[in-house]
């Protein structure tokens, strides 16, 4: 009842949309979204400018100590890193936003003269390809795995891939990509570690050709193992705990008492139901293997945007780290915004309840 | 004071329970000792075996042998001894980070459970926002503008980080607790809030709450390794993470004769993090009846 009276008394088309926005799940995620990405750009620019001992002040000591005059050294920082020092921080933060929005990010501090949009350009399309790649792959595999595991309860093939998956569940990312090269590199000598730098040989002309698409696959290869290993465990256990909840449901029973066969029950009730959660899983998976591709990246030598913000650390690089890691984080973000539409188209009552709970 | 007695009595009593259901369970008793074992090493074994201060040119990169069971790293020093010594950065980050991050997250999850309303919203709204941020890139950035010199610092900044997301699982533990018939019959009779909480709250989420903390301290523990690994924590002192990484940058991932060197850090930690877990899984069994087999 109110909704309508306030409708009808304040008839401005401002409001009203504003209303819609607010009513709208897809309006509100979106309006969600955009909010983090605010947030991390704010704490991305206080951390840098504002703190003390922050990264603008030690950039000007190192120019200084370069042998610059302390006037010219503020004025390359200011540069660099697209600010007015001159101005009240709450200008500069309003120039840093506008900057931003304008895809301007600055400039690198130690490959000189390189705009941080260009260096993140260059490798952004490898990571959301390896990272894609892989996330699909667990999915998939994780729960072909997991449904089987349900099926086959209390079976040896349950109590292997159980504790499979519950190990590769405890270990940490890097430490499988350590033990890959170790295994298939050095022990093994399946692959050649050291001819798999970089995310494709050089030469080798970018397009939809044989050669290019096998290059491109020979180099991404450990990398894709690497992701699926360390994330697959807990996929595994999660899918096979929804299927076993899934298979003790009346509308199962039900489905067998009407005589469906088994492979009908399977696609139709069993599965669908148990991956439904899942794929509010899939967002958190993002951000952990996004975060994983910085280590993974750096230690395959994969020159993906990972790989860019561990260098951009260590060589403190600013701008460039400044700009990678709102990136990165805009990244995330919009998968879990995607992640989120799909969910929400998956399950309708998603909408109708909103998120309430 | 009283109801504070009464939980420490009752917690006691619970944990010698515990360890009885617990030793049922091969693979959780395994955990619980080999974690209790790592911790006690850690901060017992330096005193014994202290590090060893010259590099032994002689002895550069060996396998296994009688004197050095581990062999021995790229200065020569028995990597037995540097795991030994190695041990305490990582369980101190992995303790404070854990427990902290809990402490956090229950103060703050069962406030915004037992307030409700508005201040409730806003609450999750923010740890909503905030899970949606990569937490690992977030840590690297604001580890190296920060330049953090100590353990305990960058044991702080992870727990700050990362309390969030178990405020928002305590936050619903609390909630469907607390519409539990024993809760609301102890809200009927008046038994006053302190009891409440330590009587029949917390006990009943004890599990919940062991179980996040030992997560939260593997996932600690892999934060620490990458952070050595990018170089952001300093060399100061020697940790399982710092000897992987310096392994690595020796190249020893291309020379056959030195991967013990890096094996035997990277199965020290892979072993405390298996411990961890394998111990929490079975605390699951402990207190949740319906998961036990074989009784």
């Amino acid at each position: 009842m109110t909704t309508i009276t306030t409708s009808q008394t304040t008839p401005s088309t401002l409001w009203s949309t504003i209303q819609k926005i607010r009513s709208s799940y897809l309006w509100r995620r979106l309006a969600k979204a955009l909010f983090s990405i605010w947030l991390v750009a704010t704490i991305t620019f206080f951390v840098i400018r504002a703190m003390p001992g922050n990264a603008v002040d030690i950039l000007i000591q190192e120019l200084t100590a370069q042998g610059m005059s302390a006037e010219d050294a503020k004025n390359q920082a200011a540069a660099l890193m697209n600010i007015d020092l001159d101005q009240p921080l709450a200008g500069q933060y309003l120039d840093y936003l506008g900057n931003t929005l304008r895809g301007d990010l600055g400039h690198s501090y130690k490959s000189a003269g390189l705009s941080v949009t260009d260096m993140i350009v260059q490798v952004l399309p490898w990571t959301l390809f390896s990272v894609g790649l892989a996330l699909l792959i667990t999915f998939v595999v994780g729960i072909a795995l997991g449904t089987i595991m349900a099926y086959k309860r209390d079976t040896w093939i349950d109590h292997l891939l159980s504790n499979v998956a519950a190990t590769l569940d405890a270990i940490s990312p890097y430490l499988i990509g350590l033990l890959a090269i170790l295994l298939l590199g050095l022990t093994w000598k399946l692959v050649p570690i050291m001819d798999m730098r970089g995310a494709m040989s050089p030469g080798i002309k970018p397009g939809f050709t044989l050669e290019f698409l096998t290059d491109v696959f020979r180099h991404v290869r450990v990398l894709l193992l690497v992701y699926v290993l360390s994330s697959i465990g807990s996929w595994m256990l999660q899918m096979k705990s929804n299927t076993v909840a899934t298979l003790g449901e009346d509308y199962v029973t039900v489905a067998r008492a009407r005589g469906l066969t088994d492979g009908r029950i399977l696609t139709a009730y069993v599965g669908r139901n148990a991956t439904l959660p899942l794929f509010t899983r899939l967002a958190i998976s993002v951000g952990f293997v996004v975060g994983g591709s910085v280590l993974l990246e750096t230690l395959f030598t994969y020159r993906g945007i990972g790989f860019l913000l561990a260098r951009s650390i260590s060589e403190r690089d600013y701008p460039v780290m400044q700009g990678v890691f709102l990136i990165i984080t805009i990244s995330v973000v919009f998968a879990n915004l995607l992640a989120d539409y799909v969910y929400g188209w998956l399950d309708p009552r998603v909408h109708i309840m909103g998120e309430e709970n | 004071m009283h109801t504070f007695h009464d939980f420490i009595t009752s917690f006691w009593r619970e944990s010698l329970k515990t360890f009885k259901i617990m030793s049922r369970n091969k693979m959780g008793l395994f955990g619980f000792i080999m974690t209790l074992l790592i911790i006690l090493i850690s901060f017992i074994g330096p005193l014994l075996w202290p590090p060893e201060t010259s590099a032994n040119v002689a002895q550069i990169n060996k396998g296994s042998s009688p004197e050095h069971w581990l062999g021995t790293d790229f200065q020569g020093q028995d990597n037995l001894r540097k795991i030994i010594n190695g041990g305490r950065d990582i369980v101190t980050i992995a303790l404070v980070t854990g427990v902290l991050s809990m402490l956090i997250a229950v103060v703050v999850g069962s406030f915004s459970a037992f307030i409700g309303g508005r201040v409730d919203s806003i609450l999750m709204e923010f740890v909503n926002i905030w899970l949606t941020i990569p937490k690992f890139p977030l840590l690297a950035v604001l580890a190296t503008v920060l330049a953090l010199k100590d353990v305990v610092m960058l044991s702080v900044l992870m727990a700050l980080l990362d309390w969030p997301a178990l405020a928002r699982q305590v936050r619903s533990q609390v909630l469907s607790l607390k519409s539990r018939e024993y809760i609301e019959a102890a809200t009927m009779l008046d038994l006053g809030t302190p009891r409440i909480v330590f009587r029949e709250l917390l006990p009943n989420m004890m599990s919940f709450i062991a179980i996040s903390t030992i997560f939260e301290m593997t996932h600690a523990i892999y934060q620490q390794t990458g952070l050595v690994f990018l170089g952001i924590v300093p060399y100061s002192s020697a940790n399982w993470g710092v000897m992987i990484s310096a392994a690595e940058r020796r190249g020893v991932l291309f020379n056959p004769q030195a991967a013990w060197s890096i094996l035997a850090p990277m199965a020290a930690i892979v072993l405390f993090q298996l411990a961890l877990v394998s111990f929490a899984r079975s605390l699951d069994e402990v207190f949740n009846p319906r998961l036990r087999t074989g009784v």
